[in-house]
């Protein structure tokens, strides 16, 4: 019993430690790096606009393109971009925006991990008297702590692609979804706008519904297990919330035995190359496009709030929808 | 009754969850040919579990030396990086140096070989600077897919080589190429540590490495090839999972598997520290892991219960495990006459 005891203490020490190094870990994990746009930058540094962006991570092609987006535009204008990458933690892009405020840069801008614990460090933004601009996704915080939220209506998105649906099956369907993470703000927007898009449509019916987390390998296992179900042999129809399960979907349909795009629609969003090069050869039908281009708005923004104009609190980016009579015209031109 | 083995309650519950499906999911025991490959739900659970099942294969090695290996889901991610950045040849990844020219041995040899220093790493971390196993591993666990992202430059590589994918998506006599490999894995670990002195090695290490050591034992030498038989068999884990949706995604891959692993260990018996272990057990814990998996993807059933399932069934298990419940259920049940006397 004694020795029980000093082994569970021991293992409560070796777990403190460990939550100790891994938080260690996460604050030191944040890299960031600091380019000042166009030559002789430093001179004049003083008149410049100073950006400070927080970035999710790099988890995704489309991400990376968010990033390059972001990047290729403050060097085009000459403004002092301040990046951080916070590799997919939320509380490295907080100590990110409070390292922001402790320089004093112009404005914060981030696209929140999470949609909650962003409260505390944008109030001391707003003490701090530095605007926020939001991008991509949405912190749930009062509205007078941040100028403007910019980006893609995931609700519209869900929309498109049902409306698209509706179109092509003439409201009459059984659909899989395979939804992205559970309680993300993508997932819920994209699930609600599909299902306002087809509700009166008696024909349409989503007969089966299973997160694949937005992964390759998760959209394949669930459309692996669904195609052996009783309902899945009547599924002809399915609703991707992200192009990577798509894909993961294709493979499953392909290796068992149906052609994707053929027997079974696929329809998904983001619009990323692999998707297209999918439509390109039959395999997937329509993409509605996720818009990652986001440097050009959020620049934007920071300059107008600088000079003191009034912002909305929202700013939408327009999306476009691809299906296979265009993708291989656009293939060429996907950057992500 | 007669004494059942430490993975007996492990094979009931998996024997009561196909029962389920036998009278609830129609078709789940149904079979067809198609191209001379056999399909169905069972052959999915059998090809699906094997990821799980190779990482549990070396996690009983290493829990039964009273260690565990937090990094195993890490060290797939890297693998399978290393393996899809060898074929794509992506321009900024450190690796696009390295010109293998689509050979499969050599791409398999390279990731294998990453895979190996990972085992070395936590190896000489654990056995030689002493440091607490699940610390030393987490070090890993955490840098472990940073540099997997690092190596595909944050990005999700993908690939279309056919010869390589076959790993993970191909079929041979039959049946899914991942199942063989998971097959043959498990065989060469059961005559490892049945037909070599490693087992008894395990076990005198796991029960008392003091008297282990003063018998001549190494415990160190022990641990380090625990450790590295693990990150041998993330490593293969890696590469089927790569192989298999054609794409290396640092992020994702193996995510949490670490926890699959070390569940499917414990249901099938392996107590840490107690020298006892069994290969078979964790084989028929990872069998059992992904039957519930796919049970609940067939039956489409909500993803927020996905996990709370899961969980009431391991710890189901556990507590059939433990003799102190089963005391306490025989001592509830003392007024009913039992003919199973020797439940302890």
């Amino acid at each position: 019993m004694i020795s029980l005891r000093s082994r569970s203490k021991s293992v409560m020490l070796s777990i403190f430690i460990g939550a100790m190094i891994a938080t260690g870990c996460s604050n030191s994990g944040g890299s960031e790096s600091s380019s000042t746009g166009g030559a002789g930058g430093a001179k004049d540094s003083g008149k410049k606009l100073v950006v400070g962006f927080a970035q999710t991570g790099a988890e995704s092609g489309w991400r990376t393109a968010n990033t390059e987006s972001i990047k290729s535009e403050a060097q085009k204008r000459g403004i002092d971009l301040k990046f951080v990458d916070a590799q997919g933690k939320p509380e490295n892009q907080i100590t990110a925006i409070k390292n922001f405020i402790a320089q004093g840069v112009d404005v914060i801008a981030f696209s929140p991990k999470v949609e909650d614990g962003f409260e505390p460090v944008l109030q001391e933004a707003k003490k701090a008297g530095i605007p926020v601009i939001m991008s991509d996704r949405r912190a749930k915080v009062s509205d007078d702590l941040y100028a403007t939220f910019i980006g893609s209506d995931f609700v519209e998105e869900g929309r498109m692609a049902g409306k698209w649906l509706i179109e092509k099956t003439k409201g009459k369907c059984n659909i899989a979804e395979l939804s992205g993470s559970p309680g993300s703000a993508p997932a819920n927007d994209r699930k609600t706008g599909f299902a306002e898009a087809i509700k009166d449509q008696p024909g349409m019916k989503i007969v089966f519904s299973q997160t694949g987390n937005f992964e390759r390998a998760k959209g394949k296992e669930v459309m692996e297990a669904l195609l052996k179900s009783p309902v899945g042999k009547t599924v002809n129809v399915v609703y991707a919330h992200n192009d990577d399960m798509a894909i993961g979907a294709i493979q499953a349909i392909e290796e068992a035995g149906k052609k994707p795009g053929t027997d079974i629609f696929i329809v998904s969003i983001d619009g990323i190359k692999d998707a297209f090069k999918a439509m390109v050869d039959g395999k997937l039908n329509c993409s509605v496009e996720c818009n990652p281009l986001l440097g050009p708005f959020i620049m934007d923004a920071a300059e107008k709030i600088k000079k003191g104009e009034k912002m909305d609190k929202r700013t939408v980016v327009k999306d476009g929808i691809f299906d296979q009579s265009v993708a291989a015209k656009e293939l060429p031109n996907r950057k992500y | 009754m007669k004494k059942l083995p430490p993975w007996g309650w492990a094979v009931i519950v998996l024997l009561l969850v196909l029962l389920f499906n036998l009278v609830k999911t129609p078709g789940f025991f149904e079979f067809h040919v198609r191209d001379g490959r056999i399909y169905g739900s069972l052959i999915d659970i059998l090809n699906r579990a094997t990821p799980v099942l190779l990482l549990s294969l070396g996690m009983t090695l290493v829990i039964a030396t009273g260690g565990v290996d937090l990094s195993v889901g890490a060290v797939m991610a890297m693998t399978g990086a290393t393996a899809a950045c060898l074929i794509a040849q992506p321009t900024n990844s450190p690796l696009s140096s390295i010109n293998v020219h689509q050979s499969i041995p050599q791409i398999i040899v390279i990731s294998l070989f990453v895979a190996l220093l990972c085992g070395t790493f936590n190896g000489m971390l654990v056995s030689w600077l002493g440091l607490q196993p699940i610390v030393a591993t987490l070090l890993l666990m955490v840098a472990g897919r940073g540099i997997a992202q690092l190596l595909s430059n944050g990005q999700i590589i993908t690939f279309q080589f056919p010869a390589f994918q076959a790993i993970g998506n191909g079929g041979t006599l039959g049946l899914p190429n991942p199942m063989w490999i998971g097959v043959i894995v498990a065989c060469l670990f059961g005559l490892l540590v049945r037909g070599t002195a490693l087992g008894l090695f395990v076990s005198a290490v796991g029960s008392n490495p003091i008297a282990a050591k003063n018998s001549g034992i190494n415990p160190g030498r022990v641990k380090m090839v625990a450790y590295v038989l693990t990150a041998l068999c993330a490593g293969i884990a890696g590469i089927i999972g790569t192989a298999d949706i054609q794409a290396a995604d640092a992020t994702n891959a193996g995510l949490n598997l670490e926890l699959d692993a070390i569940l499917a260990v414990s249901v099938g018996g392996t107590f840490s520290n107690s020298g006892r272990f069994s290969i078979f057990g964790s084989v028929v814990g990872a069998i059992l892991m992904q039957t519930l998996t796919t049970t609940i993807l067939t039956r489409g059933v909500s993803a927020d219960a996905t996990l709370i399932i899961k969980a009431i069934v391991v710890v189901t298990v556990c507590l059939l495990q433990s003799p102190e419940f089963r005391n306490l259920f025989s001592k509830l049940g003392s007024f009913v006459p039992k003919k199973s006397g020797g439940v302890a």
